[in-house]
């Protein structure tokens, strides 16, 4: 058990040192997310199969042939008893582990902003959001029209509510953080080098227009940002 | 349905009175039944509504998002309050929790029956919400700032929160106080049923958290009504300080529906494979024990996108994880419970086994939601909805349907099984795997839960097909779970009536329940002796 658990000790450990390794260059957590994913599906999906053919072979296998018939399984000893609990517990503990820490990287790939990411002021009212760049140009998404970003470059929303608890998921880049009056939280994206087209949603209930709290959000050219916000100040 | 309850000596009473005015806990039981199936029906139709709305891009039933928001409100909140948590632990701990421990009553019948009252009251306040002018469109969460600056009328959600800790809270302490003294003589710890001892590890997590909750609305009622701003942070209050408290009850509130259910089905696994169940001490004091444990410290996991300092998602993630650990348990000490055995299929048994697909279905899917990066994409979509909707509503309630099968026999004297019965379980069976499945598949791509259109995703396609096909498969789906429902309750209320007598011990269990008092058991539950046991009995053995 001990030697058990210093062996998990050390994979989460590694799992740290790797991510001290990796975190100079510019990573993608939406690239990182669906890895993840993967890995969890392939994983509950062993288990899940596991346990369902066990279940169906026991089901079918121990059908009673006569209604006077009972079970059969012998009353466990103590050493078993205590066997079938700790070793499936030390199995659970160690895929739990091992999906912690591989967790805890994609985490850190999401926590930590780059340094070099355009910083976007996000507001949340019932039911828009505004954004504001840094040059004070402010693009009032009330209207429902597209939000533009500049692709190949990491931008970082910096985020708060006027009103009540909103949240800004972008399924696209598969991330989404509350948005809470008195309070400011953050998400960063790297939106790919291509133009890309991706939904904005308000993923908190916040009443009545909830459903239509959206915008898109569109990753183009630097060139046309800069043009697109210029042209947003010229209109003030 | 009913014998007569009137002994010799007592004037007799009129069938009504004797119901409303009575303190067998037999009968509040049926009460609790009736009253949560009702509240069933009612937040199934919201349901249908819901989901009829979601069918198509656009609106088509509702007239407006509130309107809306407040089927999804009462759905929500009916289902959990009203209906999962009465009638696993009102309905199904009342009737059986003292005949199998050979007890003639609960310890204080009084209190008993002013819980099941408070209850209804409950209930007749909830469905006030559809005639009130500003109806709650809150959610059951009641998140502020929203419910507080919201018109609606929060205070009918903090109302009927109270009666239904408090008759929660009452019923907790009556069911404690029973099993710790009112044991059959010879009775010890080791030899509970195991739907006992979840009960009791249920209302321990009850009594332990429903305050916290009790509070937390309080508070949401002063801010509102009073002028506080307890959660007002443009007073120095705090937003998640609501979301903190909330969730350090109902996350524990899940185990209260969970941990019945379990119990329940292993009550009917052993009795109809007539084997003991697997590993009965690692069950209860690692696998039940072990969850009530981890229970109050994993509430974060439903603030992971909250904004909540990392190292406190980060600690939560480990926390929730290891939840595996009891659970798993548990899980292997059900399926034992087959090995060996010599299993007899009825109604309640095929209820069991597709319990047995949920409870996996739906717990599996929770591990991607217990890794905080994974939820910081999953969280609040639809693929939630559905795994919470597999492992809670649809583990619990077919867990639930399961045990009415079960125990038909013991309330009523007859079968509830036929082909009534083996239809409305297809049905059901196959509606919730049409009904959800879809909904895990678009939720993964980011269908927004709590929305009654999607038109910002209407030309994202998955696998081929666009959000408005799944979301079209799912309301089919619900139709087809309605089909059933509707099948099952004219079965259950033809059965109690007009259906097959059964004899006293139909499925020849040990359990006391059956071995020791007619069907249906009379007042005082054993007739004239009382149940002793031996130290080597046991409910679950049949092969000495
Ligand atoms: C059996 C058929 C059922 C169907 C077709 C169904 C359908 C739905 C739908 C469409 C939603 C709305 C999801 C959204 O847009 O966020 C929902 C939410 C919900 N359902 Fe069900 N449901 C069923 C049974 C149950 C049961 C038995 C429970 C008991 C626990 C339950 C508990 C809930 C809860 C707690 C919510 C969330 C409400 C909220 O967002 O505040 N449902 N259901
Ligand atoms: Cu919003
Ligand atoms: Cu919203």
């Amino acid at each position: 058990m001990r030697k058990l658990l210093s062996a998990m000790t050390g994979l989460a450990g590694g799992a740290l040192l790797s991510t001290q390794a990796f975190a100079q260059e510019i990573r993608n957590p939406a690239a990182e997310w669906e890895h993840l994913w993967n890995e969890v599906i392939m994983d509950i999906t062993v288990i899940g199969v596991i346990m369902s053919v066990a279940a169906i072979v026991m089901l079918v296998k121990y059908r009673a042939t006569s209604p006077e018939q009972v079970g059969t399984a012998k009353k466990l000893t103590t050493v078993q008893s205590i066997s079938f609990a700790l070793i499936p517990a030390s199995i659970f503990m160690a895929d739990d582990f091992y999906l912690a820490a591989n967790g805890w990287t994609v985490w850190n790939a999401y926590r930590r902003v780059p340094e070099n990411a355009m910083e976007v002021k996000v507001t949340a009212y019932q039911w828009y959001f505004e954004f504001e760049y840094p040059d004070g140009t402010v693009a009032d998404g009330s209207d429902f029209s597209a939000i533009k970003v500049p692709a190949g470059q990491p931008t970082v929303f910096r985020m708060t509510s006027e009103d009540v608890i909103h949240s800004f998921g972008l399924p696209y880049y598969r991330v989404k953080e509350d948005v809470m009056p008195g309070r400011i939280t953050y998400i960063w994206i790297n939106p790919d080098k291509e133009q890309t087209e991706a939904v904005l949603q308000c993923a908190e209930f916040c009443g009545d227009s909830h459903s239509q709290m959206a915008n898109p959000i569109h990753a183009v050219p630097q060139a046309e940002f800069d043009a697109w916000l210029a042209e947003l100040a010229a209109e003030g | 349905m009913s014998t007569p309850t009137t002994t010799a000596g007592h004037a007799a009473v009129p069938a009504w009175k004797e119901w409303i005015l009575t303190t067998d806990h037999k009968r509040i039981g049926v009460l609790y039944l009736v009253g949560s199936m009702a509240a069933f029906g009612v937040a199934g139709l919201m349901a249908l509504i819901i989901r009829a709305e979601q069918m198509q891009l656009g609106m088509q039933i509702v007239t407006s998002g509130t309107q809306y928001n407040g089927f999804l409100y009462f759905h929500g909140a009916a289902m959990i309050l009203a209906f999962l948590i009465p009638g696993l632990t009102g309905f199904a701990a009342n009737y059986f929790l003292p005949l199998m421990i050979g007890a003639r009553d609960v310890a204080f019948p009084r209190i008993n029956a002013f819980s099941v009252w408070l209850f209804y009251f409950a209930i007749v306040l909830a469905l006030l919400s559809f005639v009130v002018p500003d109806a709650p469109d809150i959610m059951w969460t009641g998140y502020p700032p929203y419910s507080v600056t919201t018109s609606a009328n929060t205070s009918m959600y903090v109302f009927t929160v109270h009666l239904l800790g408090f008759s929660s809270i009452l019923g907790a302490v009556n069911f404690l106080v029973t099993v710790i003294y009112m044991r059959a003589p010879g009775m010890g710890w080791n030899q509970l049923n195991m739907f006992v001892w979840t009960t009791v590890a249920a209302f321990v997590l009850q009594l332990v958290f429903i305050p916290v909750l009790a509070a937390a609305v309080t508070l949401l009622l002063f801010d509102k009504y009073l002028g506080t701003h307890f959660y007002d942070p443009s007073a120095g209050g705090d937003v998640l300080l609501y979301q903190n408290l909330f969730w350090f009850y109902s996350h524990p509130a899940v185990y209260v529906i969970f941990l019945p259910a379990v119990g329940i089905l292993y009550d009917i696994m052993a009795t109809m494979a007539k084997n003991r169940v697997f590993n009965y001490k690692a069950a209860v004091y690692v696998g039940i024990w072990g969850t009530v444990g981890i229970a109050g410290i994993v509430w974060v996991h439903h603030l992971y996108i909250s904004g909540m300092p990392d190292w406190i998602r980060l600690g939560h993630m480990v926390t929730t994880l290891l939840i595996s650990v009891p659970v798993g348990i548990l899980t292997l000490s059900l399926w034992g419970t087959l090995y060996k055995g010599a299993i007899t299929y009825n109604t309640a048994m095929m209820y069991a086994a597709s319990c047995l697909y949920l409870i996996l279905l739906g717990g599996l899917t929770g591990i991607p939601l217990a890794i905080p990066s994974m939820t910081l994409h999953l969280s609040e979509t639809s693929y939630v909805h559905a795994h919470f909707h597999f492992i809670m509503a649809l583990f619990s309630a077919f867990a639930l349907f399961a045990g009415i099968y079960y125990w038909f026999p013991k309330m009523t004297g007859r079968y509830a099984d036929g082909p009534l019965a083996t239809a409305s379980f297809w049905l059901n069976f196959i509606g919730v795997n049409v009904t959800f499945w879809p909904l895990f598949i678009i939720g993964k791509e980011g269908m927004p839960r709590r929305y009654w259109d999607y038109e910002m995703f209407k030309d994202v396609q998955v696998m081929g097909f666009y959000f408005e096909d799944y979301h079209k498969v799912a309301t089919i789906g619900a139709f087809t779970i309605a089909l059933g429902m509707l099948l099952q309750t004219i079965n259950f209320v033809y059965a109690a009536f007009a259906g097959k007598p059964a004899p006293t011990n139909p499925w020849n269990s040990k359990s006391l329940e059956w071995t020791h008092t007619v069907s249906p058991p009379g007042p005082g539950n054993f007739g004239d002796t009382d149940v002793v046991v031996d130290e080597n009995w046991s409910p679950y053995e049949y092969n000495k």
